[in-house]
């Protein structure tokens, strides 16, 4: 059986102007991304966003309604699943049960006409990559969740394509294992070289994982870029809540200062660094992550941006942490983390606090955004 | 809304293309059964209005619709019979079957397999050669007749086969599957734990009974009746083995017009009114049961 | 007395469920008892043990002819039936298509007719056709009920399928033909098993729809009816308990070979 040319095409991913609807429904809206070749690449998103329908028409399960799928110089947008140079690990990883697993790896390589001796070389090879030589004779049943998820990805890469499709791989897995096989991916990512683009909603896991991250919403992305810009310099209200957790303090840009901005926050001045703000206008959210924030009984002087005139409502110890909600003077709360690294007293329900952070970890959206996108 | 057909799509996994793949595949079958089902139906429904040319066997199309009245009125005690067996027998399979298929579902155990297994296994022998055993076993020379005549339970005249009795037992007993399978499906679909919830918000065993796994199980119990009565109704072995001429049903009659008296007309005109009763019943049945899947 | 009462309201349901089952294997254990009887040819009173029945079963007069037309004619129909019967259930299970709950009712109405309109129906065609009553039409016939039963036992099959097995398959360079092949034909064969199966079953054990569409040809339902006013002969019983061990040996190493594939270690 001849192997099929369009099999062995490489380079990077390219989608144009992709779009999948359902009648009025886009599931996929014009999406455009380039995700270069060997790198680990996250589409990172709430469910129903489109991420795995987009997933599905790279690997040409599904039909797109416009648009082109390119690797490298190959367009494959019309292309069967059989002949693109992509394979998929699926969710409920979709392992064959009737057949070994050392068939089931084998069956990429039997269907483009490899020879037993090759067959066996490389499957030995991967199953030995995943640590499971011993597994060869079992069937699927047989095995635990994790065992087979090492599997459905060994079946994959065995058939060395340009392209790894993950979907929510790990979702079935209890949170051990699943933080195991994080490492594993990302390490198995690095040794073999192939692409990885890997579905999750999961944004702890797509920022442990991933090198560039694709946030999206409603099928179109809202952000993409490294893990560190997206977390320290979101440009929508949608990432800066799906991606950790942020505080969005309405304002208005009153000056300049240098490099920064100056943001007056009912009444008090903050500094907020300009390129890391996305706001078109003057009207502004000012973002600051939990962690960032200190927080002090009043009276106590702080430096860096300062925010006066709250009070703890609400206290949970987390071990590691100390969450506190703290309500401000114009009557919305703030969330706080403290990390428990000094001997300092927790802060009790109804101390009155001064907030005060970094002016640099200080980001700004357009006001006009809705600040309760994107939060869970 | 439309989001949520399309994923629904997505996930039957329906391929979404046109090709004419699945009308190939369903050419064959649907075109044997419209030639070999349901142009025989329409033969029988033409043969039901002829009248005799003269010749036996010999008639001529002469649109009588009387010949379904005078069907009726001559076989009308046949006829009845034929719905009074249908539904006792019925109803007697519902009471034997229950419980075994309540049995079967909730308290098995590892046994399950082994039991379903047995409750189809008297059914692989020969629907006539058990008809004929319980002939052999209620008749003269067997045992049972010994016995009750000997406890003095019933005079020395009576007999057991040749009777009512004996052709409604036979039908029972013969479609006892068709009734227990269908009520051990839906009994098994009910999560235990409901029952247990029911346990705990003080109703008692008769109760949770009535008011939970009796309702579950009506799917189940919808289904086991229709199989049962349907070809019930239709039946003339058991009648034939196990009854005597007073006890003849429908399927009897029509089976002599087809054969013994050669009638044809009088016997499709039979078979119709049959299938129409039936259709009726059903479709009466159906919606007052108000389940929709059968199949 | 007390603990006999609890006992028994607590065990109630295992009580009658195996009164039950006695019930159900009473005619099956009589067939057999009598298959040993020393009967000549009317089998109706117990004459003494031999297993000269056993050793002889075709030493009734035409009972092996019987047998044999059953076989022939069971054999024939499965096979055609659940050839017709799966590539329907294919098309359901697997494809969109216009007058699909037409199909449905078309696959149904067969099963909910009754088996003496089925039969008097196909008489009344093959007469108006000046087709003698004999071995093929009674296949026509058996073909025709037998299929419904396949659709419905292999549909269930096929939508108990995970259609991300096949488009696992394609993704591993599988095309149409070949995740067939390899994917789901191995996943749903089972399931054609059991339907051909139950086929061959409905179509021995048939006699109504048979009788009138038979002829002269006897099968071995057909036999059991006429013989039955004088007495059926041992070597009936013979043939009938030896069906039964065939059968219950097919499901039982049937269900062992599922339960292979689905063991854990």
């Amino acid at each position: 059986m001849a192997v099929d040319a369009s099999t062995s095409a490489r380079g990077d991913l390219i989608l144009k102007n992709l779009t999948k609807s359902y009648g009025e429904f886009n599931a996929v809206d014009d999406l455009s991304l380039v995700i270069p070749k060997g790198s680990f690449f996250a589409l990172l998103g709430p469910s129903g966003c489109g991420k795995t329908t987009t997933l599905r028409m790279v690997a040409g399960l599904e039909e797109p309604t416009a648009g082109s799928i390119f690797v490298g110089e190959t367009d494959i947008t019309d292309m069967k699943p059989y002949k693109r140079p992509v394979n998929t690990v699926f969710q409920n990883y979709a392992l064959f049960p009737h057949l070994s697993i050392f068939e089931n790896i084998a069956f990429g390589l039997r269907r483009r006409g490899i020879s037993d001796a090759e067959v066996k070389s490389a499957v030995d090879k991967v199953l030995n990559l995943v640590e499971l030589p011993q597994l060869a004779t079992r069937k699927p049943n047989q095995l635990s969740g994790g065992q087979q998820q090492r599997i459905a990805v060994a079946r994959a890469i065995v058939n060395r394509p340009a392209l790894l499709l993950l979907d929510e791989p790990l979702g079935a897995l209890d949170l051990k294992l699943r933080r195991q096989m994080q490492i594993e991916l990302k390490w198995i990512q690095t040794e073999i070289g192939i692409t990885f683009v890997h579905v999750t909603h999961d944004q702890e896991e797509a920022m442990t994982m991933a090198d560039t991250i694709a946030v999206m919403n409603k099928g179109k992305i809202e952000q993409m870029g490294s893990p560190e810009d997206l977390y320290d310099s979101p440009k929508t209200a949608f990432v800066a809540n799906f991606l950790g957790q942020s505080n969005l303090i309405p304002g208005q840009i009153s000056g300049n200062d240098g490099n920064n901005l100056v943001v007056d926050l009912f009444g008090t001045k903050v500094s907020v660094p300009k390129a890391r703000c996305s706001a078109p206008g003057t009207s502004v959210l000012v973002g600051i992550r939990p962690e960032k924030f200190r927080v002090a009984p009043e009276g106590k002087s702080a430096s860096g941006n300062v925010l006066t005139g709250g009070k703890i409502s609400d206290v949970s110890y987390i071990g590691v942490s100390t969450q506190y909600l703290v309500e401000m003077p114009w009557g919305k709360e703030l969330m706080v983390f403290e990390q428990n690294d000094d001997n300092e007293e927790m802060l009790r329900k109804g101390e009155k606090v001064t907030l005060s952070w970094e002016p640099i970890f200080t980001f700004a959206l357009d006001g006009n955004e809705n600040a309760a996108a994107g939060s869970q | 809304m439309a989001a949520i057909r399309g994923v629904s799509a997505k996930k039957f996994g329906l391929k979404d293309k046109k090709s004419a793949l699945p009308y190939l595949l369903l050419a064959p079958g649907l075109l044997y059964l419209t030639v070999f089902f349901i142009y025989p139906i329409i033969s029988l429904g033409q043969m039901s209005t002829k009248t005799s040319s003269g010749e036996t066997g010999q008639y001529k199309q002469s649109f009588r619709f009387t010949n379904y009245i005078d069907a009726f009125l001559e076989s009308k005690e046949q006829f009845s019979r034929s719905f009074i067996y249908a539904t006792i027998a019925t109803l007697l399979a519902l009471a034997i079957a229950y419980p075994l298929a309540y049995a079967i579902a909730f308290k098995s155990g590892k046994w399950k397999n082994v039991l379903l297994v047995l409750i189809v296994a008297p059914f692989f022998t020969s629907f006539l050669l058990r008809t004929v055993a319980w002939k052999q076993i209620l008749g003269e020379e067997g045992p049972v007749i010994k016995v009750l005549r000997g406890l003095h339970i019933i005079s020395p005249q009576t007999t057991l086969t040749a009777t009512s009795f004996a052709v409604v037992t036979g039908l029972a007993y013969n479609f006892l599957p068709f009734m227990t399978l269908p009520l051990y499906a839906s009994l098994e679909r009910i999560d235990p734990r409901t029952l247990e919830a029911s346990g705990d918000l003080y109703a008692n065993g008769f109760t949770t009974f009535r008011k939970v796994t009796l309702p579950l199980s009506m799917p189940g119990v919808v289904a086991g009746t229709l199989l049962t009565f349907i070809p019930a109704a239709g039946d003339y072995v058991n009648a034939a083995i196990l009854g005597s001429p007073s006890n003849k049903m429908l399927g009897n009659v029509i089976d002599a017009r087809f054969f013994k008296i050669v009638d044809y007309p009088t016997a499709a005109a039979l078979s119709f009114t049959l299938m129409a009763a039936i259709l009726i019943l059903v479709t009466v049945y159906i919606r007052k049961a108000g389940t929709e899947e059968l199949v | 007395m007390k603990k006999l009462t609890r006992w028994f309201s607590k065990n109630l349901i295992k009580v009658y469920a195996f009164l039950g089952f006695t019930y159900l294997f009473i005619p099956v254990f009589y067939t057999f008892a009598f298959s040993f009887n020393d009967s000549g040819r009317s089998n109706l009173v117990w004459k003494g043990f031999t297993l000269k029945n056993w050793k002889n079963p075709c030493g009734a007069p035409e009972i092996c002819t019987a047998l044999g037309n059953s076989l022939k004619i069971g054999i024939i129909s499965t096979i055609l039936a659940t050839i017709l019967g799966t590539l329907i259930a294919f098309a359901l299970g697997r494809y969109k298509f216009a007058g699909r709950s037409s199909t449905n009712l078309l696959i149904f109405l067969p099963m909910a007719t009754p088996e003496i309109v089925l039969g008097a129906s196909l008489l009344t065609m093959f007469l108006n056709l000046g087709i003698t009553p004999g071995l093929l039409p009674t296949i026509i016939a058996h073909v025709m009920f037998c299929i419904s039963f396949v659709v419905v036992t292999v549909k269930a099959r096929i939508a108990s399928l995970d259609p991300r097995l096949e488009q696992a398959a394609m993704d591993l360079y599988a095309n149409e033909w070949q995740t067939f092949r390899r994917v789901t034909l191995p996943l749903v064969a089972p399931g054609i098993a059991a339907a051909a199966l139950l086929s061959f079953s409905l179509s021995f054990d048939d006699f109504i729809i048979t009788n009138f569409n038979s002829g002269t040809i006897t099968t071995f339902p057909k036999f059991v009816y006429t013989a039955a006013a004088r007495g059926i002969p041992a070597q009936a019983n013979v043939i009938g308990s030896s069906m039964f061990f065939i059968a219950l040996i097919v499901v039982v190493v049937g269900q062992v070979l599922s339960n292979k594939r689905k063991a854990k270690i």
